[in-house]
């Protein structure tokens, strides 16, 4: 994308809340996203990431607060706004029945397209997805990932200002989810915008250039993966897992160790800016813990800081 | 690789989503595209299915309703008097599994619906197609079972082409309501109820195999409310060539067609609409 600062934002979201019946699934949310970045929300399963989603995706209408999707207001114009979009829903919604090409095909017919230019695209398309070789096979037998992958294809058939990405990666194993990484990341350098959600930190750190950490229903935090680490956590961070039992038995015996210590169930997370001065530091006070490992801190620091849990258990 | 857009996208030229009806047509599209894998089998049944009816209900138990009681159908060869019965209850028949199986595969089983909500296709669409394609199915397995009557002699009127347009009231009747209940489950459990509880008695009960009159008095006016009496009797005036003796009553059996097609069909709209803009 050309560095136009002027361009608007293709989302604009104030006070965005979503309400079904008494539960709150969106609190108030602000965010923008810009022409060509990779934006993500990241946040536990129940955050309100599919939520706010599917009101970007104009498919859920919001209750509350202001929307702009490419300029436009979901409630009024909505198909036209979806007819510029690419989604991938959280769980794939392929027509199983039909060949790998037909669904590309069909699907482009959906947004007005001529037979023949759904063609054209379907073809381009499977060869970007890497599934030319199964493009007359019928969905149903196809792996998690091809069906992923495929999906990923049919959002694309419209040629989308901005691609809805809802958990692209869940439940895929991690070869199929590097291939999936690798054809978003080329998405991206071709200057597609990206908007996805995720709970995995990986990922986010990955493809986001900047994200938002959503937990019960509300933004908590906001910035680059990079950012957000220097602000919300050390350089470092020594985890220490004990024999079963001494955990709990340790007291004050780390005290003055690390800047911040973080008590899970299974392992004591240090937090320090020299994670290896820390293993030192706790062997020369004769405590033995099973394993020591020093690590970068990573988005689930930060989300542990911020709240409290991990994203993921 | 030019599917993928590379700079300027905002400026990329696109069409204009597509119009309501045209909408419409493209989830019809979508059901021909299905049907492409199976359509050999489902003629080959449309074939086979009035044969062995009319074989072996018209001919063979009629050979001796016939010898029975000769005048009880309105002078007519039992045969004739079943086959347009045959015809509107298989209406019926098919425009309810058309309108519940596929309506769960849309919008929970394989959530196809939702996928063509995230593009410019509305509720309205996704609901007015499958009654498109439901009517394209009836016009289709009607015509069949005409021309089978008319092999077997059961149809010899120019009226009897009068029954395809009956057969499609009949079946869509039923569609619009199915559909818009089927929206509203999680599962298809409901189906075998309804289909014992509803479909089965409207089936026997509505004129179909033989006339209402030889009912109970008492028991008749619950088959007046069958909109499948309604559609059998248009069917029947239709193939029997006397739909236009009482044009009145004709009209009337239409009007109470169309009225379910108005309301099932909105509520159709209403029920998908409720579950894809949650």
């Amino acid at each position: 994308m050309p560095a136009e600062t002027a361009s608007p934002p293709l989302i604009h979201a104030r006070g965005l809340s979503k309400r079904f019946g008494t539960f709150t699934a969106v609190d108030g949310v602000d965010f923008d996203v810009e022409p060509g970045e990779a934006f993500g929300f990241l946040g536990p399963n129940g955050a309100g990431k599919t939520s706010t989603m599917r009101m970007i995706g104009c498919t859920s209408p919001a209750s509350g607060g202001t929307l702009s999707v490419l300029g436009m207001d979901p409630e009024t114009q909505g198909p036209e706004i979806r007819g510029r979009l690419g989604v991938v829903p959280q769980a794939d919604t392929l027509d199983e029945e039909l060949t790998v090409r037909e669904n590309l095909v069909i699907y482009g017919r959906y947004f007005g397209l001529s037979r023949s230019e759904c063609g054209r695209r379907a073809d381009e398309l499977l060869d970007f997805a890497q599934l030319t070789e199964r493009r007359d096979s019928r969905v149903e037998p196809l792996s998690g990932g091809m069906k992923r992958r495929l999906t990923i294809a049919r959002a694309l058939i419209n040629e989308p200002d901005m691609l809805l990405l809802d958990e692209p990666t869940t439940g895929l194993d991690p070869q199929a989810r590097h291939l999936l990484w690798d054809r978003l990341y080329r998405l991206k350098q071709r200057g597609v915008t990206l908007v996805l959600t995720t709970h995995y930190m990986d990922e986010a750190e990955q493809l986001c250039d900047r994200l938002v950490v959503m937990d019960k229903a509300r933004i908590v935090a906001e910035g680059s993966p990079r950012a957000l680490i220097d602000q919300y956590s050390t350089r470092d961070v020594a985890e220490l897992r004990f024999p079963v039992g001494v955990q709990e038995t340790l007291g004050d015996q780390l005290d003055g160790l690390a800047d911040r210590i973080e008590h899970l169930p299974d392992r004591l997370l240090l937090y320090a800016n020299d994670g290896e001065a820390v293993a030192v530091a706790v062997h020369d006070r004769g405590l033995r813990p099973e394993t020591v490992l020093v690590r970068r801190s990573t988005l689930e620091d930060v989300f542990l800081r911020l709240t409290g849990r991990t994203l993921v258990d | 690789m030019t599917a993928v857009p590379r700079e300027d996208i905002a400026r990329s030229t696109r069409p204009e989503p597509p119009s309501a009806l045209a909408a419409a047509g493209r989830v019809f599209e979508h059901r021909l595209y299905q049907y492409r894998r199976s359509y050999r089998g489902s003629i080959f049944t449309s074939f086979v299915n009035p044969t062995l009816f009319l074989l072996a209900m018209g001919m063979g138990l009629g050979s001796y309703v016939n010898a029975q009681s000769p005048d009880a159908f309105g002078g007519v060869p039992y045969l004739h008097f079943l086959a347009p019965g045959l015809l509107a209850g298989s209406a019926m028949q098919i425009a309810i599994f058309e309108s519940t199986f596929p309506v769960m595969i849309g919008l929970v089983w394989r959530r196809i619906f939702h996928a063509m909500y995230a593009t410019p296709i509305g509720p309205r669409a996704v609901a007015v197609g499958t009654m498109l394609w439901i009517a394209f199915r009836l016009t289709l397995v009607s015509s069949v079972f005409l021309l089978v009557s008319v092999f077997f002699g059961a149809a010899t009127s120019p009226l009897a082409l009068l029954a395809i347009p009956a057969a499609i009231l009949t079946g869509l009747a039923f569609a619009g309501g199915m559909g818009a209940f089927m929206a509203t489950r999680r599962n298809p459990n409901a189906f075998s109820a309804i289909f014992r509880w509803v479909i089965t008695p409207l089936f026997l009960f509505s004129g179909t195999f033989f006339p209402l009159d030889s009912l109970p008095s008492s028991i008749q006016p619950i088959a007046w409310i069958s909109p499948l009496w309604h559609g059998v009797e248009l069917t029947r005036g239709a193939m029997l060539g006397t739909l236009l003796d009482d044009p009145v009553r004709a009209l009337i059996h239409v009007a109470v067609l169309l009225a379910l097609i108005g309301v099932g069909s909105s509520l159709f709209v209403r029920n998908v609409r409720r579950k894809l803009a949650a």
